[in-house]
């Protein structure tokens, strides 16, 4: 790790004030400065801060400090938000890491963590070794030339299903941003993975209200069936009566470069009977546009079969 | 500072950058020492404070055999900076008393619970934490510590144990 200064400010206007990087967790921060990928002169160290809390008064809001154990315990969320942060990690490092800092955790692509190797999002223009090198757990959908990483984060998928927002602070004041822009595409500059300005900080996860989301879930196909990463993801959520689908949330992780609205498949399954046919039949468009690589073919079929099982769940448990 | 002397490094350290003033609390006693910021939480308990239970397997978060408690939560004491811990930590050697050993001790020693034992404290720390969650998957909970000897059946039985032996550990 490279030596670097420390401090811990105490309000929010005192961490605004001085450039830095800012540390929670630090999970994604100083695994990755101890590969050297990351190597800021100046950490602030955010835990001070007043960014605690989990409102369910209306929707949800949740502090950027929260933990990710202590969301995912929390009785007012949605399941499907529940069920991806109890799918992320280990106990551990959901004891340490912010529903802030997993927004913004870094791709676990293995070159992007490899610095003796080039990559364009930690060196812009020295080239993606993963498009034609190992690629089996890469995206195929969002992708550019430039880069293939998939974003890592679960609970990402579910926030993105859901409308959630950011709520972001700066020196010169306050905004929000939707999950839906706040993402940036790699692009030509997969460099830039959000909408976060320099010195900028998220204050808060909203979540808006969404009673039906009460019938929710997160499916997570993985190599292991515990701490790993998404080979595929689906944040499912369904609004049935009489048998029959109103409106639907469909998001998958895994196999994009930042989370992945199935808006499409949405549209499909509202009207539809909530039979694993016309479930197969909603499904059928979720990897329309995908882009394979050499070894990871098999994520357009999983796509569409990871929906299809999440959904089928979601319909089962209510029976 | 402390000069280091891998390629690289001397220029920083000739630059320098303020070492930290630390107090940590450990199993019941306060330490105070001045570090550089990016001393970790494992290696200040090893090679400070001599505190040597938790291990330094991966040093990557990726394996937990440093798993300690902090706060009464376990954690990742290789992803934690000595700097930014605010509450109390808790190693293995901070569960047993002079007498007799934490009864999730006890149950890792009864049910063989370990072969090379390098993987044990850590998954003593996060047992001790199934146990006083009464989490129903053991198996999941305690899937964040690795054991290469692959002792995992045993280990589950000895949570399973403890759980029996006493809801109040």
């Amino acid at each position: 790790m490279r030596p670097f200064e420390l401090t811990a400010p105490a309000t929010v206007e005192a961490a605004l004030a001085a450039p830095g990087t800012f540390l929670a967790g630090g999970t994604t921060l100083v695994d990755l400065m101890k590969l050297d990928v990351l190597t800021p002169q100046r950490v602030l160290d955010i835990n001070d801060l007043p960014l605690r809390g989990i409102d369910t008064t209306d929707g949800l809001r949740i502090g950027a400090l929260e933990r990710m154990s202590d969301v995912a315990d929390h009785h007012g969320v949605y399941p499907m938000i529940s069920r991806a942060l109890l799918a992320s990690a280990s106990q551990q490092l959901r004891n340490m890491a912010s529903i802030g800092g997993n927004l913004l955790q870094r791709t676990r692509c293995t070159y992007f963590r490899d610095t003796a190797v080039p990559c364009n999002k930690r060196v812009p223009g020295s080239g993606c070794p993963a498009i034609t090198g190992s690629n089996r757990l890469h995206a195929v959908l969002g992708t550019s030339d430039s880069c293939v990483a998939t974003h890592a984060s679960d609970v990402a998928v579910a926030l993105r299903a859901l409308d959630a927002e950011v709520r972001l602070v700066s020196a010169t004041g306050e905004r929000t941003v939707p999950l839906a822009e706040f993402y940036r595409l790699p692009g030509d500059t997969p460099d830039v993975e959000n909408d976060l300005l320099p010195g900028e900080l998220i204050t808060e996860v909203v979540v808006p209200r969404l009673d039906w989301a009460a019938r929710s879930t997160y499916v997570k196909v993985r190599d292991r069936q515990s701490y790993e990463f998404a080979l595929c993801s689906a944040a499912v959520a369904l609004d049935v009566r009489d048998g029959q689908a109103v409106d639907a949330r469909v998001a998958v992780g895994g196999v994009a470069t930042v989370p992945w609205r199935l808006t499409e498949v949405e549209a499909a399954l509202r009207g539809a009977p909530t039979t694993v046919a016309a479930f197969e039949e909603a499904a059928s468009v979720a990897a329309d546009g995908a882009r394979p690589l050499s070894t990871n073919g098999f994520k357009l079929s999983l796509l569409r079969r990871t929906i299809v099982r999440a959904l089928s769940e979601l319909t089962e448990e209510s029976r | 500072m402390s000069i280091r002397f891998e390629a690289g490094f001397a220029l920083h350290a000739v630059r320098g950058r303020d070492s930290v003033d630390i107090s940590l609390e450990v199993n019941g006693t306060t330490h105070r020492f001045s570090a550089d910021p990016e001393v970790t939480l494992l290696d200040a308990l090893r090679e400070r404070l001599d505190i040597t239970g938790p291990k330094k397997g991966c040093d990557r978060g990726q394996c937990g055999a440093c798993t300690v408690h902090v706060g009464g939560r376990p954690v990742l004491a290789c992803l934690t900076l000595a700097a930014t811990v605010r509450q109390p930590v808790t190693t293995v050697e901070g569960l047993s008393t002079e007498d007799s050993l934490h009864p999730v001790q006890q149950a890792f020693l009864d049910q063989d619970a370990l072969q090379c034992g390098f993987c044990t404290s850590g998954q003593i720390m996060s047992a001790v934490a199934a146990v006083r969650q009464d989490v129903q998957d053991v198996r999941e909970f305690m899937s964040g510590n690795l054991c290469r000897c692959s002792a995992y059946p045993n280990i589950v039985a000895a949570v399973e144990q403890a759980r029996r032996a006493d809801a109040t550990v």
